[in-house]
């Protein structure tokens, strides 16, 4: 009884987690499942997002403005990742990575602006002294401090900003890319700039969430972003398993991404109360990860059934 | 108009593999005409075209069309003056996403793509009209996922995206020579009326002697990097398959009656 009551109790917790790294969840969607590409420099530019939002609003800036500046932050990742990778004909992969290997000095040097040595792995802001949009401490209240609406709006409109954006002859573009880059440049598209485009975007809105998480949990740390790839990755692919059977509108794809965040964290806040440590908490999300994007492999491989290819077609 | 002047293309030169796929060939195309490129393996047909296209470049030579220098220009700048369709079915379409967007995006070549809405209304209706040229009932599908349509159907359509926004130049690359011979059929029976209806300067690679001489107003014949028969007017009307062969035989200066050209 105990058990479940303290999943209940945390319950909350894993909502707001699971929302916040579904913004990040959705910016891995658009490079994963739109763009085609997989994107390592998520793991970077969370923590840049982080602590570009931590620095500037210890310096005085109204948190909003500071958020701004982290989406441009992490913006600006995705378009070296992009550059690394269309103008330097390095795979996107590697691209990534160099990024993100680059990104863990210059997040260092972000947190140790103004510092003697100019260099700190670890940066805190308290809820108390500034106006923090989402705070952990709050997250079971019962009044509209509760940072779960806050987070609800930003997962709203961030997703309501896309579907428009996806659905311009820019969006369309985009989608294009990933869908087949031959026929996409035969219609005159540039498809390397659709790329860094699109790493552009997905960025940003890691970015976002990185300046949430850090709001959330009331500071920006150098690590906070190790493994946030698989998670974001691990976030789309529940989604998509769950739900791609009822969900065929784009938003709804979105959403799926989100729901599977939350339902991330709330598997996790599971297991952690069955007494796994926290320490091996990266194990089980790669297993995770692997065996969710095993599985359809193995469906296909294994349990194809050629006749039932058309069946679903529809005139 | 098409003008390639003495275009030469070799690959993975200095090696072992090297290839000379074309050798300073010059090909003058005139507004409105329509040629049959056919040739064995090999021969050079797909490099020019691709060459013409801006897959690459080449290693010397110019390609222009209209008076325009395009010898430099990117691929998917290129594409505004340029229609195209592939000989792989999968490689002409985005398979994820609906017939109209396809056709959204074919509409929009060349064309600056901005935050505007990326299909319109009108739009919807124009694409209802064109699909309906096709005959596949394709206008009644407009938001089915072109993945779910067959390959012919697929190459119907990336036909149609090629030529919805007249292109100055419409390069077909052996685009029915992946379907039965019934759909093909049908494919180069659209391509034909929408080629006729429009006037378009076209340029069609085959693999099928009948298929060349039965179609388009110009057939040049290429073999080992050079162009080596190019007739047109009268003189193709009147061609026959077994002249075409004497033809080549003749000009390739060897006796390899080419089963691969008369088979298929």
């Amino acid at each position: 009884m105990d058990f479940i009551f303290g999943l209940l109790k945390a319950m909350p917790g894993s909502v707001a987690q699971g929302l916040i790294w579904g913004i990040m969840a959705i910016g891995v969607y658009v490079t994963y499942k739109i763009l085609d590409l997989a994107d390592l420099t998520v793991d970077g530019s969370l923590c840049t997002g982080a602590a570009v939002c931590v620095l500037l609003t210890l310096n005085g800036c109204p948190v909003p403005l500071a958020m701004l500046c982290s989406v441009l932050a992490g913006m600006a990742a995705g378009l070296i990742t992009g550059l690394l990778h269309t103008a330097c004909g390095i795979p996107a992969i590697l691209a990534g990575i160099l990024t993100q290997l680059a990104l863990y000095s210059i997040n260092l040097r972000i947190m140790g602006w103004g510092t003697d040595n100019g260099s700190k792995a670890n940066l805190p802001i308290s809820v108390d002294k500034y106006g923090l949009l989402v705070s952990s401490r709050y997250v079971r209240a019962l009044d509209s401090s509760n940072p779960i609406w806050v987070l609800v709006i930003f997962v709203i409109a961030v997703i309501a900003l896309l579907y428009w954006f996806f659905g311009t002859e820019l969006g369309s573009a985009l989608r294009a890319t990933g869908a087949n880059g031959n026929m996409a440049r035969a219609q005159g598209i540039n498809t390397n700039f659709t790329k860094v485009l699109g790493l552009m975007v997905s960025n940003g809105l890691v970015a976002l969430s990185g300046a949430l998480v850090a709001q959330y949990q009331g500071f920006s740390d150098v690590n906070m972003g190790r493994g946030a790839i698989v998670i974001g990755l691990a976030a789309v692919i529940i989604g998509q398993v769950l739900l791609s059977r009822v969900f065929h509108n784009f938003a709804l794809k979105l959403l799926a991404a989100v729901i599977g965040a939350i339902i991330y964290y709330v598997v996790i806040q599971f297991v952690l109360r069955l007494g796994l440590s926290t320490d091996d908490l990266k194990l089980l999300t790669a297993l995770v990860v692997a065996v969710f994007l095993a599985v359809p492999y193995w469906k296909s491989q294994y349990f194809s059934h050629p006749g039932r290819k058309g069946g679903s077609v529809h005139a | 108009m098409l003008e390639v002047k003495q275009v030469s293309k070799t690959f993975n030169a200095g090696t072992v593999n090297e290839k000379q796929a074309l050798r300073e060939v010059s090909l003058t195309l005139q507004d409105g005409e329509f040629a049959t490129v056919i040739g064995g393996n090999g021969a050079g047909k797909s490099t020019l075209l691709n060459l013409v296209a801006g897959v690459f470049a080449p290693d010397s030579g110019t390609i222009s069309i209209g008076g325009r220098d395009l010898t430099h220009l990117p691929e998917h700048k290129r594409a505004q003056f340029i229609g195209r369709v592939f000989q792989d079915p999968m490689l002409g379409t985005a398979a994820t996403m609906q017939i109209e967007e396809n056709m959204a995006l074919a509409m929009r070549r060349g064309q600056r793509r901005s935050l505007r809405i990326g299909i319109t209304k009108a739009e919807r209706e124009q694409y209802r009209e064109v699909l309906k040229i096709l005959d596949l009932g394709l206008e009644d599908r407009l938001t089915s996922k072109v993945g779910l349509l067959s390959g012919g159907q697929r190459q119907a359509l990336t036909l149609l995206m090629a030529t919805l926004r007249k292109p100055d130049l419409l390069l077909l690359d052996e685009h029915t020579a992946a379907l039965d011979p019934k759909t093909a059929a049908k494919v180069l029976e659209a391509t034909e009326r929408i080629v006729q209806k429009d006037h378009l300067t076209t340029m069609m690679i085959t693999h099928n002697m009948k298929d060349a001489i039965q179609h388009g107003s110009r057939l040049i014949m290429m073999y080992n990097g050079r162009i080596v028969i190019d007739v047109s007017g009268e003189e193709k009307k009147r061609l026959t398959v077994p002249q075409l062969l004497e033809l080549f035989n003749k000009v390739s200066g060897s006796d390899e009656a080419d089963d691969k050209l008369l088979l298929s």
